[in-house]
């Protein structure tokens, strides 16, 4: 195929949405549709990795769609960072889908037609996240990816799923409406543009105090990266099911939002501006007591899934801290966490999932001596905690070192000291799940019962997570380096 | 024949509508019923592009010159809102027949069109006459006939509702009455071109100020502003599904005009809103009527009364823009009239289609639906997201509008307000959706069919203009900034 890169481009997010054509034509015949899913993932991962050969070669992307309104148009670009963002997004969904027929069937769920179709929606916006040239076309996909998942939280259609889903959409349209389209529009009346521009877009001698204020309406108005008080439709989300949990609510929907954030820090504001802004340093305080809050409540619960999205929460503040630190030390960080935590947190998901369809079991408390039953799983669940804990031979060592780095840089000691604590925490909540399931005898059977793990679809997704854990840590190198070029070259993306 | 358009727009529809005794058969009134509004329709689009390309035009009624005949005046303005009349009811008309047939007895389908017919013609009227007192006598007609059609609605409340109404506006016209014969007393004219010259002269006395406060308090009763709303939940709940859905998108529309025509280009700014408070008065109305408004939408049961306190909410954006009384502030305003209109005409002929199937159009009728009528209760969802102003619909580009004209204008607290406003939005439509999809239908209760095509067609095509206007904006923005331009350009 002899595709330009701007094509392939368009494809990332058009293949998604008029594959559910094709889920929905084939929804009678099982194979076929899922073969659609797999066959759309695998073409869209191929189309995104053409891209970063491309930009490799110093190729530069510009595809403009419409134009909305006088002067903002639906209009997409390549720059570092959203290639990390779709790098990931694009390879896990392709995992995930694995996954999920996997565990759609064993666990006999509904609708799967519909989840299926949702799911590649929700992909498609993603990709338009990642892509997005300006802050409207990032808002526009990042509403379609909220709408996208509603039916997906919602999937079980109990009252507990109903309720999960209210809080959901409740949250992250009260976020996203109020604040996030309110700072929008403030820098558009302000800087009279939105698109992203490397150094930031507001003219200088602007009023700090305004703009600190609408900093403060970004970071509480991007909902999905889940800054407390406004982080509790997260663990509502997680009466979905599992894949969704997986890859939606560790991966693509979090991550579109710290994404947002970074995007917002870096080429909206410009780091130079965000250093001397009056608010920056109080949200910063805000995302380090996210991180620590966070890691507490996860210790306390009971349920894996719960504590896994408490996890989660604690994690984006990382990247949210990354992001507001205002040096390169901190975005390199924050930016190569979005792709560690990713790996580590959809591997745990699976897990859990796996855990859910084999054995039936949900909470914490339950899954003593597991590791006897489902060594496979458990082992892999192991080798993510660590990850998100931050220690060999894990890739998540490498972005809290550069994190750390950063509150070096910047002298934040008291940003130091929360980041050393959480990890701390991290290891409280996480390593006690696998100690108890390799350690601990099963209180329930004495006889020694035999490996039941789950299906082989499962065991193959998270495999293939894991990997890429351990193979973050050993080859960092190409991850690195565009997240250490997402502050010098905007040039690759405008072709300057 | 190009150059009687501007009379024609008018004289269509009201000699169609004695016509229709002739015919009789309600198949066929229906259908000639729908041809004169199409045809008014069709002039209207002629006359927007003319004066989109030539200019203002000014037609000579019986060819008496202005001030002492009767001239009719066609500028961006009242073409706009003539178009969004007629298109809307051309559009509604198409299910106009399938739905009446279940809430009205048949012997009076011929006497539905007739009212219908004139209800249309008044409003046409209002808007494209350039003289005042004309302005009346066309609000008579439009506002007698939607007595009388409100009065047909399927059980005795219709009755009740009619009458809160015409009580209501009654008192709203008279005082539109008084207001026009205090200004007539000043000026010695009802030419509102010859008005707009005169009354600076004499704008410092004060019965100019009483005739314009007269004026707006009746307007603002027409227009349902908050707290003058009180008539039209009931009158919109209880009309037949047809009318709800021609008035919801429309008749608010012809008073939002004749606020924004007396107040910018007969009264002027100057006056409206530097010597008198009414900056501070409308904000804070508007502001009120949209929290107060959405929040009892919340709490009814009955879908058509939320939909009809969100219009009273939807009222109040409009008046938020209007407040600003800046270019941007009238260019937001105007597009979401045209906006609401596509909103509220789709969701309430959606209503229809319920009432049509289901019978009622209580909440918890509503269980079960998503699955009994997909293609109604996707339409319902699509025009609800576009209520709550998601992007890629007209919701999303009236929002955004009228944003922007806040913060231009330095006011941010109103800015957040509004966006915040729009969150109960989401509240009132997420409890039809839930309800709709989640709920399973109640245990014993027939089943019922997807609507029919007469009702589907004529909803998607609204439903699609809120998504195809939310995406190509050029059209509905470049005329509403044209004609809000226009308004400050005449304006000293």
């Amino acid at each position: 195929m002899n595709l330009s890169l701007a094509t392939l481009l368009q494809l990332c997010i058009l293949l998604p949405i008029f594959a559910t054509l094709g889920i929905v034509a084939l929804r009678r015949h099982q194979n076929l549709r899922e073969a659609v899913s797999i066959g759309t993932s695998v073409l869209v991962f191929y189309a995104v990795v053409s891209i970063y050969l491309g930009l490799q070669g110093g190729a530069t992307i510009d595809v403009n769609w419409l134009q909305i309104l006088p002067g903002l148009s639906l209009s997409f670009s390549v720059e570092p960072l959203g290639m990390i963002f779709s790098l990931i997004a694009s390879f896990l969904w392709f995992v995930t889908i694995v996954y999920a027929i996997g565990y759609m069937r064993g666990h006999n769920e509904d609708h799967q037609t519909r989840f299926y179709c949702c799911f590649a929606i929700a992909i498609g916006s993603v990709m338009g996240v990642a892509f997005a040239d300006n802050l409207f076309t990032l808002f526009i996909f990042y509403e379609i990816l909220t709408l996208s998942t509603y039916p997906l939280v919602t999937h079980a259609g109990t009252e507990a799923a109903k309720k999960g889903g209210r809080v959901y959409l409740g949250i992250l349209l009260t976020t996203s409406i109020g604040f996030f389209l309110f700072a929008i529009l403030g820098t558009w009346v302000i800087a009279g543009t939105l698109d992203f521009t490397q150094g930031g877009v507001f003219p200088a001698g602007a009023n700090t105090a305004v703009l600190g204020f609408i900093l403060v309406l970004f970071i509480f108005g991007i909902g999905k990266a889940a800054i407390m008080p406004f982080h509790r439709w997260l663990p509502a989300a997680m009466v979905a099911p599992t894949p969704v949990s997986a890859l939606l609510h560790a991966v693509a929907v979090v991550k579109a939002g710290v994404f947002t954030v970074m995007k917002v820090c870096v080429l909206i504001f410009g780091i130079d501006l965000l250093s001397v802004l009056p608010t920056t340093q109080s949200l910063l305080y805000l995302a380090g007591a996210t991180v620590l809050l966070a890691s507490v409540i996860a210790m306390r619960q009971d349920n894996l899934k719960a504590r896994l999205a408490y996890s989660t929460v604690g994690q984006l503040g990382y990247i949210t801290i990354g992001a507001l630190l205002a040096s390169s030390m901190g975005v390199v960080g924050g930016s190569m966490h979005i792709a560690m935590h990713a790996f580590g947190k959809i591997t745990l998901f699976f897990c859990a999932g796996a855990i859910l369809v084999a054995a039936h079991k949900s909470k914490v408390s339950q899954l003593d001596g597991l590791g006897r039953r489902m060594p496979i799983t458990m082992t892999a669940f192991f080798i993510a905690s660590l990850g998100i804990i931050g220690i060999p031979p894990a890739g998540g060592t490498w972005s809290k070192w550069y994190l750390l780095m950063g509150t070096m840089d910047t002298q934040q000691w008291i940003i130091l000291v929360i980041l050393l604590i959480s990890s701390l925490l991290n290891i409280a909540y996480l390593l006690p799940i696998s100690m108890r399931a390799f350690l601990f005898k099963d209180p329930t059977s004495n006889a020694a019962v035999g490996i039941k793990e789950a299906p082989l679809p499962c065991l193959i997704a998270i495999g293939i997570t894991t990997v890429g854990c351990i193979a973050l840590f050993i080859y960092p190198q190409p991850l690195y380096e565009l997240a250490s070029s997402i502050l010098q070259t905007s040039s690759i993306a405008h072709g300057q | 024949m190009l150059a009687h358009l501007p009379i024609l727009q008018v004289i269509v529809p009201l000699m169609a509508a004695p016509a229709c005794l002739i015919l009789r058969r309600p198949q066929l009134v229906w259908l000639f019923t729908l041809l004169a509004s199409a045809l008014a329709f069709i002039i209207s689009i002629l006359l927007l592009q003319q004066v989109m390309q030539t200019g203002t035009i000014s037609y000579e009624l019986g060819g008496w010159s202005p001030p002492w005949g009767i001239e009719y005046r066609i500028d961006k303005l009242n073409a706009f809102i003539a178009l969004i009349i007629s298109g809307v009811s051309t559009v509604v008309l198409l299910a106009a027949q399938t739905s009446i047939e279940k809430e009205i007895p048949q012997d009076k389908h011929t006497l539905f069109y007739i009212l219908y017919l004139l209800s249309l013609t008044g409003m046409l009227g209002i808007v494209t006459t350039g003289d005042a007192f004309n302005v009346f006598v066309f609000l008579e007609i439009s506002s007698l006939s939607a007595y009388s059609l409100i009065a047909l609605g399927r059980d005795r409340r219709a009755l009740w509702a009619s009458f809160q109404y015409l009580i209501m506006g009654t008192i709203g016209a008279t005082f539109i009455l008084i207001g026009i014969g205090l200004m007539y007393q000043m000026t010695g004219t009802l030419n509102m071109a010859d008005l707009a010259t005169r009354l600076p002269e004499v704008a410092e006395t004060r019965t100019v100020t009483t005739a314009y406060v007269f004026f707006i308090v009746g307007v603002c009763l027409k227009l349902a502003l908050f707290p003058l709303h009180l008539w039209l939940p009931n009158a919109y709940a209880h009309a037949p599904s047809i009318v709800t859905a021609f008035f919801a998108a429309t008749s608010t529309k012809v008073a939002a005009y004749l606020l924004i025509r007396f107040t910018f280009s007969i009264f002027g700014v100057s006056f409206s809103f530097t010597t008198l408070p009414m900056e501070t008065l409308f904000l804070g109305l508007g502001l009120l009527g949209i929290f107060v408004a959405s929040t009892v939408a919340i709490y009814q049961d009955n879908i058509k009364h939320v939909f009809a306190y969100s219009s009273v909410a939807q009222i109040g954006y409009m008046i938020v823009g209007f407040s600003m009384s800046t270019n941007a502030g009238l260019s937001a305003m105007l597009l979401h009239v045209f906006n609401h209109a596509l909103m509220k005409g789709a969701l309430f002929l959606a209503l229809g289609a319920v009432l049509y199937r289901v019978g009622s159009t209580q909440l918890r009728d509503f269980q079960g639906l998503g699955r009994q009528m997909p293609l109604t209760m996707a339409a319902i969802v699509v025009a609800g997201l576009s209520l709550i102003g998601v992007p890629l619909t007209v919701g999303f580009v009236s929002k955004w509008y009228l944003v922007v004209a806040a913060i231009e204008k330095g006011w941010w607290p109103v800015a957040g307000l509004v966006l915040l406003a729009s969150l109960l939005a989401v509240v009132y439509v997420w409890r039809i959706v839930e309800t709709a999809y989640f709920k399973a239908p109640v245990v014993g209760k027939e089943l019922v069919q997807e609507a029919p095509m007469t009702f589907l067609i004529p909803v998607w095509i609204l439903v699609s203009a809120n998504v195809y206007f939310g995406i190509d904006t050029r059209i509905s923005v470049d005329i509403a900034t044209a004609a809000a331009q226009s308004l400050f350009g005449v304006v000293p």
